[in-house]
């Protein structure tokens, strides 16, 4: 049995060290928001956070995550009103929106750690993240969008 | 998801079929409004359901069918919405429910399939729903005017309330549903006027947005049922090789796999969770029959296709004599132009569950294919097809893939040999193996021009397999009609055309590309009539204006997106300006690139501006995203996108090696709107094939050096 804290709440959790912390969240914890998109760090679809910081919860096995905070993408706000979250239902951002989960994480990451990010700040941060559906227009917009709505902007 | 989340859906979508919304046949007429068991509707629920696409409930809840599947082109908002228009309903109460397999009541009017690709959701559904909305109205309408004994013609409406003009008298729909429910169904009810519109041409945020941003969504990948085991399947890595036998001792011993059992596509090792089932083929021991294809590489395609450009092909196009003007001499063009295969690499990889038993067969799957999803589940569980449920789920990218029936076949037989609920899900590597390729082809073309400078002849052959060919949806020997798209009809006013197509097919599975054969056809076109106009020593689009005379909309397209992107100026030091344009899929598109080529030969694409004319834009700022999506999607192709085959497998397996475009790359985008008033266009793909061409010739304005075959190739482009 291996301790995780997932959104808040601790569980424990029965399942292999090595396996990891994308299945244990989809499969075990039935939080299925974050996805499955290549499986070797490239795509960005599975991004969750571990004590604050974006990480590949698919190339990150349940034992280094153990007794971590992990936020998921259902934990990030408790009425999907993060500012990330709101910007992006303000632009209308996701078209599939199967890589949204990971993007949102990774902007959320980005405007934690630097609250006015710039276009080279936005590439540098989010670009481990794919959209096959292309709309990386609309995240940088969404970016800057809720840089804006954090500082109480309207 | 949960299991009980599952349930419920599940369970809502079986009371609306046992409810009347479903049931029978009922009366076909005109644009298939299905006036559908009404009494019983009504007798059962409570509710007004005029036809197969609305239901109105005693509390005053609508709701709205979409038939059209979610797969990110907007179609769960802008379908409802032309319904709610139509009504006179507030879209934002509306609660819309997504159409079960059922071809008789949901079909596309068009087609006459549960199929979605082709851009054909807003065109080939726009008059249909739009009639069933206003059938419905009328209907409250009439039923109000009799409540009161007034005239029908003193009775109008406004939002979800029927009003006496004379009075203002009003009552809500909710009291006119059993009136309503009795009275006949209009079958041509007249439509609103434009100016009347609410939701249509106009801002309408996305209904799944909200469920997109918290993780609530659900695709195929989250279904969850209880009982549900968990496969992977372990496929032969050559294209049509078979099982020959399988040892299977090692990957039994892993804790959590529960079964191993071949199928039509390999061995499938079954398990408690995706991790072991994988870990259980990385264990599972199979000898192959390779077959056939172990011997085809690209390279012997590629020799296949050389050769077969040496004969004559099946003339799909002869206007005047190419041959003869192109020989007589003068100024000639000639040039070959190559494109390789291409995986749709949808963002969700493949997977379906299905649940399977002697008497029951239930279906959750991402797929653009509800009808022929029900006809696979027919055909493994020997159940007739209105015995199958398909829960359509969201779907993490369609692009054409998802048509294909294969994973559904996965899940049924996994399901129906292990006797359990399975979901199948693939691996981004099966994905890219796995698929049903862009097909790669082998272009010549030659033109001719007089001592003016103008055209005089266009003579193109292009060699490569057929789509509707390899999938038996055209006869063989014929010429096939989506290898053709886009270069048959080209659009240029030239006296001598001849266009030939010379079928070469490996074997290896292609399918549906998002633009299918404009996404290869738009390229070869477009950059070969810049060729041209470099070769008449004209502007590039006053050499395409001069040439469009009989082709208003291209040109209107054209002088739009050259206008927005300020063709006629200077463009920024360093960078250079390319276009093209394009019918496809109902719809005319331009697009302007702006470039720049930096030392090493890497490619910058700094802005694309698109012009569209769809006809009438429902959704404007789904259109819009359509343009960006399709845009991004073809500057991936162009940059990166190549499938290779060596002893008839695939090379690539992940997104290392079959990159992606990033935010980093891409570009700034523009999408300008050209409502010509014509009947509504597609969307989804249109914008996609003259990105490729914009954004090459930019590149030969810039370097003079001119892209033949794709992906690009950064050596060629770099400076000593």
């Amino acid at each position: 049995m291996i301790t995780l804290i997932v959104n808040g709440k601790r569980s424990q959790v029965d399942a292999p060290a090595d396996m990891p912390l994308l299945w244990v969240i989809r499969e075990k914890l039935s939080l299925t928001g974050t996805k499955y998109g290549c499986g070797t760090s490239l795509c960005g679809s599975c991004v969750v956070h571990m004590n604050g910081q974006p990480v590949r919860s698919c190339n990150t096995p349940l034992s280094a995550a153990a007794g971590k905070r992990i936020t998921t993408i259902e934990g990030l706000s408790a009425q999907s009103d993060h500012p990330v979250q709101k910007a992006w239902i303000e632009l209308d951002v996701p078209q599939c929106g199967f890589c949204q989960s990971g993007q949102i994480m990774s902007a959320a990451a980005l405007l934690a750690k630097t609250p006015n990010p710039s276009d080279d700040d936005i590439d540098a941060a989010m670009t481990g993240n794919i959209c096959r559906c292309g709309t990386y227009q609309r995240i940088r917009a969404g970016i800057h969008r809720a840089a804006q709505i954090k500082k109480g902007g309207t | 998801m949960s299991a009980a989340t599952t349930g419920r859906t599940a369970l809502s979508r079986r009371t609306l079929l046992k409810g009347g919304l479903a049931v029978g046949t009922g009366l076909v007429v005109g644009f298939r409004l299905v006036p559908a068991g009404r009494q019983a509707a009504l007798a059962q629920s409570g509710a007004f359901t005029p036809n197969q696409w609305i239901s109105i409930d005693r509390d005053g809840l609508v709701t709205i069918i979409n038939s059209v599947v979610e797969m990110g082109q907007g179609s769960i908002t802008t379908m409802p919405a032309i319904v709610a228009d139509e009504l006179d309903t507030d879209l934002g109460k509306v609660k819309v429910v997504q159409a079960p397999a059922n071809p008789k009541l949901y079909a596309n009017p068009v087609t006459g399939t549960q199929s979605y690709g082709g851009s054909r959701g807003v065109r080939d559904h726009l008059e249909m729903l739009r009639k069933a909305g206003a059938a419905a109205r009328e209907m409250l309408k009439e039923a109000g005017a009799q409540e009161w004994g007034v005239p029908v013609s003193e009775v109008d409406t406004d939002l979800d309330t029927v009003i006496h003009k004379p009075t203002g008298r009003h009552l809500p729909y909710s009291s006119l549903v059993d009136k309503a429910a009795k009275l006949p169904v209009p079958q041509n009810p007249p439509l609103k006027t434009p100016d009347k519109y609410r939701y249509m041409g106009k801002v309408m945020h996305r209904r799944d947005t909200p469920l997109k941003v918290n993780g609530s969504a659900v695709y195929g990948m989250d279904v969850a049922v209880p009982g549900m085991l968990i496969a992977s399947i372990e496929r032969c890595p050559v294209f049509g090789g078979k099982v020959k036998s399988f040892d299977a001792t090692s990957t039994k011993r892993i804790k959590g796999v529960k079964n191993v059992v071949q199928v039509t596509n390999g061995v499938a090792v079954v398990a408690d969770s995706f991790w072991t089932a994988v870990r259980g083929r990385q264990a599972l021991k199979v000898v192959w029959d390779e077959g056939s294809e172990a011997s085809v590489s690209s390279a012997s395609i590629r020799q296949g296709y050389m050769d077969g450009a040496k004969e004559t092909g099946q003339v799909a196009r002869n206007d005047g004599d190419a041959e003869k003007t192109i020989a007589a001499g003068g100024k000639t063009v000639e040039a070959i132009y190559e494109v390789p295969f291409l995986e749709h690499a949808c963002m969700e990889p493949m997977n379906a569950t299905a649940s399977v038993t002697a008497a029951s067969c239930e279906i959750w799957a991402p797929t653009q294919n509800p009808g022929g999803t029900q006809s696979t589940g027919a055909k493994v569980s020997g159940l007739p097809a209105e015995k199958v449920i398909v829960n359509t789920t969201y779907l993490g990218g369609g692009f054409g893939r998802r048509g294909e029936q294969d994973f559904i076949l996965d899940a049924l037989e996994t399901s129906k040999a292990v006797g359990a609920p399975v979901k199948v899900m693939w691996t981004r590597a099966d994905d890219l193996q796995h698929g049903f390729y862009r097909p790669s082809t082998y272009n010549l073309f030659k033109a001719s021009l007089d001592a003016q400078s103008n055209p005089t002849a266009w003579w193109n052959r292009v060699v490569g397999p057929g789509i509707l060919i390899q999938k038996g949806r055209a006869q063989a020997g014929t010429i096939d009609g989506a290898a053709m798209e886009g270069v048959r009809n080209m659009p240029y006013s030239i006296p001598n055309v001849r266009v030939e197509w010379v079928n070469r097919d490996y074997g290896i599975p292609i399918g549906f590309w998002r633009s299918v054969g404009p996404s290869q056809n738009g390229f070869i076109v477009e950059s070969f009539v810049d060729e041209m106009a470099i070769a008449a020593g004209k502007d590039p689009v006053e050499f395409r204006r001069s040439l469009l005379g009989k082709a208003p909309r291209h040109k209107a397209v054209l002088e739009l997106a050259a206008d927005k992107a300020n063709w006629g100026a200077p463009p920024p030091a360093g960078r250079a300006r390319g276009c093209g344009v394009m019918f496809s899929y109902g719809s005319y598109v331009a697009h302007v690139a702006e470039v720049s080529v930096a030392p090493d030969g890497r490619v910058r694409v700094h802005k694309l501006v698109g012009a569209i004319d769809a006809g009438f834009a429902v959704n404007p700022d789904q259109v819009k995203a359509q343009m960006e999506g399709g845009g991004i999607y073809a500057l991936t192709a162009l940059l990166y996108g190549a499938i290779t085959i060596d002893k008839g497998r695939v090379q690539q397996s992940n997104f290392h090696d079959y990159p992606m475009l990033r935010i980093n790359e891409a570009p700034v985008m523009e999408t300008y709107i050209l409502d010509s008033g014509q009947p509504a266009g597609g969307l989804g793909e249109p914008g996609v094939p003259t990105v490729a061409p914009a954004v090459c010739n930019a590149i030969y304005a810039l370097t003079g050096k001119r892209i033949r075959s794709l992906p690009i190739q950064t050596d060629l482009l770099k400076r000593a």
